[in-house]
């Protein structure tokens, strides 16, 4: 393999950010026909290091090779002409239009009237073909397909512009386990024809199922090339996080069970609570110290019945008991004055609020309980984000950073912060570990142990089983909008038993299938 | 020592440079350059014992660009929340209107003054209103507002262009426009001392990160417990009624109401001195002090047009080629074109070392 020309040579890339160095002279060699992952935990510089070979960053030192050739990107634009082509978390294509028209855009087909749609549309259904796709009308709208169909799409989008290089980043953290196996089959194809594709995932079981050869990071520097195939997990894991591997196993236990005395008053007590068309009424309990875990697939249902319980969304049936008093929780303002926290799934577009610095981040909730004309004093302003920014490990540890320059794994502590500035009873936590690294998801799972132990009642959201199982003391089941079973979780239940509860109950009648 | 004295220079000059602020400040000198150049003695200020108060070139400028201090102030909120009030040059209209109107029919002075600002309040309750409950787009809600501004105008007049500056016991109101507070324009002193109120309570109390909150992010801003609707009407209604005081001292200062000409085109003065002042139209972080140097650049543009002598017919082209220079000055992409070239050059010097 080592006598490979490789496509991509970075050598030395260095990127500077006011008072901080994101990459301190990090190297990254691609090869053709090879899955190459970028790894590391948040912070460590992944995305940064993705933005300088796709033109989005400018390098402060350092060189990039592309088939030999030195580049310098001005812009994303310079990187796609190199050859280098990027499918983005976030699905960066045209919803309004068709998927054909996606696929050719700025390649359209000409006639001697200007665009032949037919003949452009007709070229689309190759290229979707080529894919394995045959089944995509290149006709329908793109807004009517799957996220994970889009990103198959932007993906043969890639192709039609001849790329050399297809980067993928985290293309798989919103898709099923069916559609991962779509995704790398295509991926397979894509990478047999010549194209080095640079793959980030947080999941392990992807990355060693589908690369070739990974590049591990910390702290913005480059830490060592190895061969997956060479690396057992363990030794990766502690290359990324910089700790060996039978300390990594102690987060590993299971949460000691917590029981609720007879006669011990629930902080929440909903009956029927219900939206129609979101989800059907649920009968829930939370006592003081008690994790609650959520747990179903996408769409079960899961994070409607935690935005219900935050007043996010506005219930249409049931009652809500908070410490035995009825309560009426409408709006998300409402639930905060009765000491209830969401932090959200959707960490960019209902988290953060990009422009304003951490610290403005950390207390904005608190502020906004307290009403606008009663400015939180300097000094327990100060005691707040200092006690956070430490408890939470936040890094970097400046607070007067505009937040959207964070990692995402940061990100989601100044969130987390931000809501236990509020002193919440119930802190409902949705997909607090998604899209961020081992590390980050170790520390973030030991604050939930650490909140419920004070005796804060703990919703937990995940759509990863195995966390669900280790934090949770109740598992609620979910599947279609239904809530359809409540699992005491103890030493018996594993995430096979969620799977298998999933797969056998009918949602209507509550009873095994 | 020296060196290091040095590069802590060269970074003041760099932040400097990228503040726009800087800028704005130095296309103002500029233009009193041009105007001094035209008219040797425009800086001079000679005391006037009939008014007593300073009086020259500057200092008209300057009772000219209290009216514009008030609507950019409001504006600038406005567009602070991804919004925008094109209303403010009719409202100013109205306001100026319900004044000379009730004015000229015997009604006590204050008691006008304070008609005036309630129906600005009014007006801007209304556009608040519509844009917060019924989620209208700013742009429409306010343009219709604009147009219906203008309608209001002329039905308080009955389509006359009042005039009160005959009536008696107006003193107050025209003290306003023309007066002075130790020997500095009344309304220019009232104006500043309001951009300053309005910039304590933004920075002082949590409502100027509310705005920008709301701006930045309306989703999120409401899962913080902020209620978007609040801040939304209440930024409609401050620029409501703060236009209604750029109305007064538009109209007061020859105590006459023009229907059709009093605000006329302002709304558009109002969101380039915001622009200037480096306010981002797509909304969030917000200047205050960057839009009150635009404003007072606005009225030094509109004084550099009548010292030069411009005709009529060229003043929009030679306020606009103006106004692009400033916005060219502060564009970050030309800051960096020293840098960029540098880069450019480098380039090449490595690719032909890799060539060799």
């Amino acid at each position: 393999m080592t006598d490979k020309t490789p496509i991509v040579v970075m050598k030395g890339i260095t990127i500077e950010f006011p008072g901080v160095k994101a990459l301190d002279g990090v190297d990254l060699t691609l090869y053709p026909g090879e899955v190459h992952a970028l790894m590391g935990e948040n912070g460590a510089g992944k995305s940064t290091m993705i933005k300088a070979l796709t033109g989005v960053y400018k390098i402060n030192a350092g060189t990039i090779l592309v088939d030999g050739k030195p580049q310098q990107f001005n812009g994303t634009l310079d990187a796609q002409n190199a050859g280098i082509a990027t499918v983005y978390q976030e699905v960066n294509l045209c919803t309004n239009l068709s998927v054909g028209e996606n696929v050719m855009l700025g390649h359209e087909k000409r006639g001697p009237f200007g665009i032949d749609w037919k003949k452009t549309h007709e070229a689309a259904k190759t290229y979707l073909a080529q894919m394995g796709l045959e089944a995509i009308d290149p006709h329908t709208p793109l807004s009517s397909i799957s996220i994970a169909m889009q990103q198959l799409v932007a993906i043969a989008r890639a192709m039609v512009i001849n790329a050399k290089v297809l980067i993928l980043d985290e293309p798989t953290s919103s898709l099923d386990a069916n559609e991962v196996q779509d995704l790398f089959k295509i991926m397979r194809k894509v990478r047999d024809s010549g194209v080095a594709i640079l793959f980030v995932s947080h999941f392990l079981d992807q990355i060693y199922e589908i690369t070739d050869r990974l590049t591990i990071l910390r702290n913005g520097k480059f830490i060592k090339e190895v061969m997956t195939k060479d690396t057992p997990r363990d030794e990766l894991i502690g290359m990324m996080i910089g700790k060996s591997a039978a300390e990594l196993s102690q987060i590993g236990a299971k949460k000691a069970r917590r029981e609720i005395k007879s006669g011990e008053k629930p902080i929440v007590d909903v009956k029927g609570l219900g939206k129609k068309g979101t989800i059907n009424p649920v009968d829930l309990d939370i006592y003081s110290g008690e994790v609650v875990g959520f747990a179903g697939l996408l769409g079960s249902g899961r994070t409607e019945l935690g935005r219900l319980l935050f007043g996010a969304d506005k219930p249409d049936s049931g009652t809500y008991e908070l410490n035995g008093k009825q309560v009426n929780i409408s709006d998300p303002y409402t639930a905060l004055k009765n000491k209830i926290a969401y932090s959200t799934e959707n960490r960019r577009d209902e988290g953060i609020i990009g422009d304003l610095t951490v610290r403005q981040n950390m207390l904005i909730a608190l502020q906004a309980t307290r009403g606008m004309f009663k400015p939180i004093p300097k000094k327990e302003a100060d005691a707040i984000v200092d006690k956070y920014m430490k408890e939470l490990n936040v890094r970097p540890a400046d607070p007067d950073r505009p937040i959207k320059n964070l990692s995402g794994g940061n990100q989601q502590k100044v969130l987390i912060g931000r809501w236990l500035a509020t002193h919440p009873e119930l802190l409902i936590l949705d997909e607090p570990t998604r899209g961020i690294d081992i590390g980050a998801k170790a520390e973030i799972q030991q604050v939930v142990l650490d909140l419920a132990a004070k005796g804060m009642g703990v919703v937990f959201i995940s759509s990863e089983l195995e966390e669900v199982v280790r934090l949770s003391d109740d598992i609620e089941v979910l599947k279609d909008r239904h809530k359809i079973a409540e699992i005491e979780n103890d030493d018996t239940v594993s995430q096979a038993t969620i799977v298998e509860t999933i797969a056998n109950t009918n949602v209507n009648t509550g009873k095994e299938a | 020592m020296a060196e290091k004295a040095k590069e802590e220079g060269n970074a003041l000059v760099k932040k400097l440079l990228s503040n726009n602020l800087t800028w704005s400040v130095l296309a103002f000198i500029l233009l009193v350059i041009v105007c001094t150049i035209f008219q040797h003695d425009f800086l001079a200020l000679s005391w006037n014992d009939n008014t007593g108060g300073l009086a020259g070139p500057l200092i008209t400028m300057l009772q000219e660009s209290a009216r514009y201090l008030m609507i950019a102030t409001g504006m600038t909120l406005v567009i602070s929340t991804a919004g925008i009030d094109l209303s403010v040059g009719s409202v100013m209209a109205v306001a100026g209107a319900a004044a000379m109107q009730t004015l000229s029919h015997g009604t006590n002075v204050w008691v006008s003054i304070l008609i005036a600002l309630a129906v600005g309040l009014a007006i801007g309750c209304i556009n608040g209103a519509l844009v917060s409950l019924l989620g209208l787009q700013p742009f429409i809600t306010t343009l219709i507002m604009m147009l219906a501004g203008r309608g209001m105008a002329k039905v308080i007049t009955s389509g006359q262009n009042t005039d009160a500056s005959a009536v008696a016991g107006n003193e107050p109101l025209k003290w306003l426009a023309n007066g002075f507070i130790l020997g500095i324009p009344a309304n220019f002193v009232i104006a500043l001392v309001i951009v300053i109120l309005v910039g304590l309570l933004c920075r002082k109390t949590a409502m100027g990160m509310m705005i920008e909150a709301v701006g930045i992010n309306q989703e999120a801003s409401r899962m913080t417990g902020i209620k978007p609707r609040k801040i939304l009407f209440l930024v409609y209604a401050i620029s409501g009624f703060l236009a209604a005081i750029a109305g007064l001292f538009a109209t007061a200062s020859v105590m006459r109401v023009d229907v059709v000409k009093t605000g006329q085109d302002l709304e558009m003065y109002a969101i380039l001195a915001v622009v200037i002042g480096g306010t981002s139209l797509l909304g969030g972080k917000f200047s205050l002090a960057g839009s009150a140097v635009g404003a007072v650049i606005i009225a030094m543009i509109r004084k550099t047009i009548i010292t030069l002598g411009i005709n009529a017919e060229a003043t929009p082209a030679f306020f606009a080629i103006v106004v692009i220079v400033i916005c060219v000055m502060q564009a970050p992409k030309i800051h960096n074109l020293g840098a960029e070239m540098k880069r450019k050059r480098a380039l090449k010097a490595q690719a032909k070392a890799v060539a060799a």
